[in-house]
């Protein structure tokens, strides 16, 4: 199997209600040719309502969809040749894994033994060569997910679409799977949508983001930009752990805690604005802070070990809580204040982040 | 016990057997059932089978089954007779429960009562009821003749025509009930998968959703058809002395000529064809599944 020929995707105002529900609130989308593109979002904001109205099984309310020039919207499932892979994989349980994989060659109307050829590449591919022959029910989780994968991609769609696979298998082969979807992207070329409710899994692998919420994109970016200048105060909370402090306008600049806030360059937000904190950006400082930092006096509250880091819980002069997050290594863990002690944060300003303070979170 | 054991091995191991105890005794009330109600009149049968009107061992009966052409005939027109009211069923039952697995559950649990509906009303009340219906001056041949659909009296009724018609009725909800459970089963996304794969809704049916309703299917076909064999009132009322399946020849035996011995050895050989019968379907279908198993 060689690098397919890949399509962009172009959504437009892509409407579905279901009742007085906006699962889909006239959504715009440009996929590129070839893109790894992930859809995260918490359950319910419509994500695989998006992915389903792309392969056909839900019917939009009004819209336009196009797989390079051709629209698709109105088009049956059977017709728009993308390859899926289901969360619950869907594998035939009354085929063996070789007749599963087979199955879109043989509706393809595709020879016996050229089928069979492409059977056992696409196995070799994701690493079951010699499988062909198992029943679905003899196969592991990670199995299936592969066998499902395979079935996806072995008539070279142009087009794959993934609901949450990865979600069924436990941390350890997820990480694992992750990597190896990726590498399998990256030999394949075809236009990737990826949808999954793990950050952690969306950052890792996509080449874009689009956060959805409540029916709309708050975001799309690719990973870094996503996790360092988020949009909004939703996107910074669903991606990685954050703490929000109010901070006051003055002249020209802002300022918490009476003291003045050095800014990365760039415009700010309008109106009333949050300070964004990331624990891992936060630095536990001692005697004598450089210079150049933002900093917060506090008291702390609590160390936490977590293994491979720290968590350093800090109540601040004005009563809000934040996190300082460190790599547990021995030196900082004998350097670190105890629970009780005063501490000095500091933070860099190129991680000092304001967002729009668009009132308290639902 | 063993010089090794770990500590309370011996009370855990008596925990253990008390539970097995426990567990028999609950299941016992079922057995000692099973055993006065079936195991006990089957031997009971089986022995009458092989005794002579003077009361000695002997083989006369079953001599007189393979002698007399009749017996032959009665067994073929059983045979006939089921599988033609299963093949009915089938026809009938399996659209029937296409559409039903098609509903939204709660609008298909309101059309099973429909289907199940029959079976709130005795089998005679129903036999006799289609005689109303079927018969030469009956509802549907007044009605047919009325309308001009056809001139002279069809026979409906007092021979296959209406034993078929009543069997089938009865049957029905026997064949759906399976059918539909195992279509409920279906998962979906597996129609859903093939769909995405590139098959319409026509090859998604018969490459996908047919096959795994099968197993329903072949539940369904075989209980049926077992439960056909058996059929006495139905062939009795409906078929007009022209249908004669073993039940009814058992009947006459013991009613009219009280040759129990006869009657014990024509159950003994439909007990047996029945049980072969479910053998050869278990062997051709894999019957662990279709009783509800998960197969391995």
């Amino acid at each position: 199997m060689s690098r397919a020929a890949s399509l962009p995707i172009t959504v437009r105002e892509i409407a579905k209600s279901y009742g007085n529900v906006r699962a889909l609130d006239r959504v715009d989308l440009d996929v590129r040719s070839g893109e790894f593109l992930t859809l995260l979002g918490p359950s319910g904001s419509g994500k695989t309502t998006l992915l389903m109205v792309m392969a056909g099984f839900v019917r939009p309310d009004c819209g336009s969809l196009r797989f390079g020039d051709d629209e698709v919207i109105r088009l049956a499932p059977h017709k728009r040749d993308v390859g899926m892979v289901f969360q619950n994989y869907a594998l035939f349980p009354h085929m063996d894994v070789a007749a599963n994989i087979a199955f879109p060659l043989r509706l393809r109307g595709v020879p016996k033994a050229e089928a069979a050829r492409r059977v056992e590449q696409a196995l070799a591919m994701v690493q079951l060569a010699g499988y062909g022959a198992r029943r679905v029910d003899q196969l592991s989780g990670g199995q299936r997910q592969r066998v499902a994968l395979a079935r996806a991609i072995v008539f070279e769609p142009r087009i794959l679409l993934m609901d949450e696979p990865l979600s069924a298998l436990d941390k350890q082969l997820r990480e694992h799977m992750q990597i190896e979807l990726r590498r399998l992207h990256e030999q394949l070329g075809m236009t990737t949508i990826y949808v999954t409710h793990d950050q952690r899994e969306a950052l890792t692998m996509s080449d874009r983001v689009a956060v959805i919420e409540r029916g709309r994109i708050a975001q799309l970016d690719a990973p870094r930009r996503l996790y360092e200048r988020p949009s909004s105060r939703f996107v910074a909370e669903f991606i990685g752990e954050s703490s929000f402090l109010p901070v006051a306008r003055v002249d020209g600049g802002f300022a918490y805690d009476g003291r003045r806030l050095a800014l990365p360059d760039g415009p700010a937000p309008e109106g009333k604005c949050l300070l964004m904190l990331r624990p891992e950006r936060l630095r536990v400082l001692g005697a004598g802070p450089p210079a150049g930092m933002n900093l917060l006096g506090g008291t702390v509250e609590n160390v936490v070990y977590q293994g491979d880091t720290y968590l350093l819980q800090v109540r601040l002069k004005d009563g809000n809580a934040v996190g300082a997050r460190g790599v547990s290594t021995g030196t900082a863990m004998a350097a670190l204040p105890p629970a009780g002690a005063d501490v000095i944060l500091g933070l860099a300003p190129e991680d000092t982040i304001l967002l729009p303070d668009e009132g308290a979170p639902p | 016990m063993s010089a090794d054991a770990g500590p309370n091995a011996a009370g855990l191991a008596r925990d253990a057997r008390v539970e097995r105890v426990v567990l028999l005794g609950l299941s016992l009330p079922a057995l000692a059932l099973v055993t006065v109600t079936m195991i006990l009149p089957v031997g009971w049968l089986f022995w009458l089978s092989f005794l002579a009107d003077d009361g000695s061992l002997s083989l006369v009966h079953y001599q007189r089954l393979v002698e007399q052409p009749s017996y032959a005939r009665i067994f073929r027109t059983t045979f006939e007779v089921s599988a033609l009211a299963t093949l009915i069923c089938i026809v009938l039952g399996y659209p029937l429960a296409y559409v039903l697995s098609q509903l939204p559950p709660r609008v298909a649990g309101v059309a099973m009562i429909g289907v199940l509906m029959p079976f709130w009303t005795s089998i005679l009340v129903r036999t006799y009821a289609w005689l109303v219906l079927l018969q030469r001056r009956g509802l549907i041949n007044t009605w047919g003749m009325e309308l001009g659909l056809w001139d002279e009296p069809l026979a409906l009724v007092h021979d296959l025509n209406g034993t078929l018609i009543g069997m089938v009725h009865i049957m029905l909800p026997f064949l759906v009930l399976p059918v539909y459970g195992s279509m409920r089963a279906i998962d979906r996304d597996y129609l859903k998968a093939a769909a995405n794969l590139g098959a319409g809704p026509a090859r998604a049916f018969r490459l996908v959703f047919f096959p795994l309703s099968l197993p329903g299917l072949m539940a369904g076909a075989i209980i049926v058809f077992i439960l056909c064999l058996g059929f006495y009132v139905t062939p009795a009322v409906l078929g007009g002395g022209k249908v004669i399946m073993v039940a009814n020849r058992i009947a006459n035996d013991i009613e009219i000529f009280f040759n129990w011995g006869a009657a014990s050895a024509l159950g003994v050989v439909l007990l047996v064809l029945t049980m072969l019968v479910l053998w050869a379907a278990s062997r051709l279908l894999r019957l662990d599944r279709i009783l509800g198993g998960h197969g391995t």
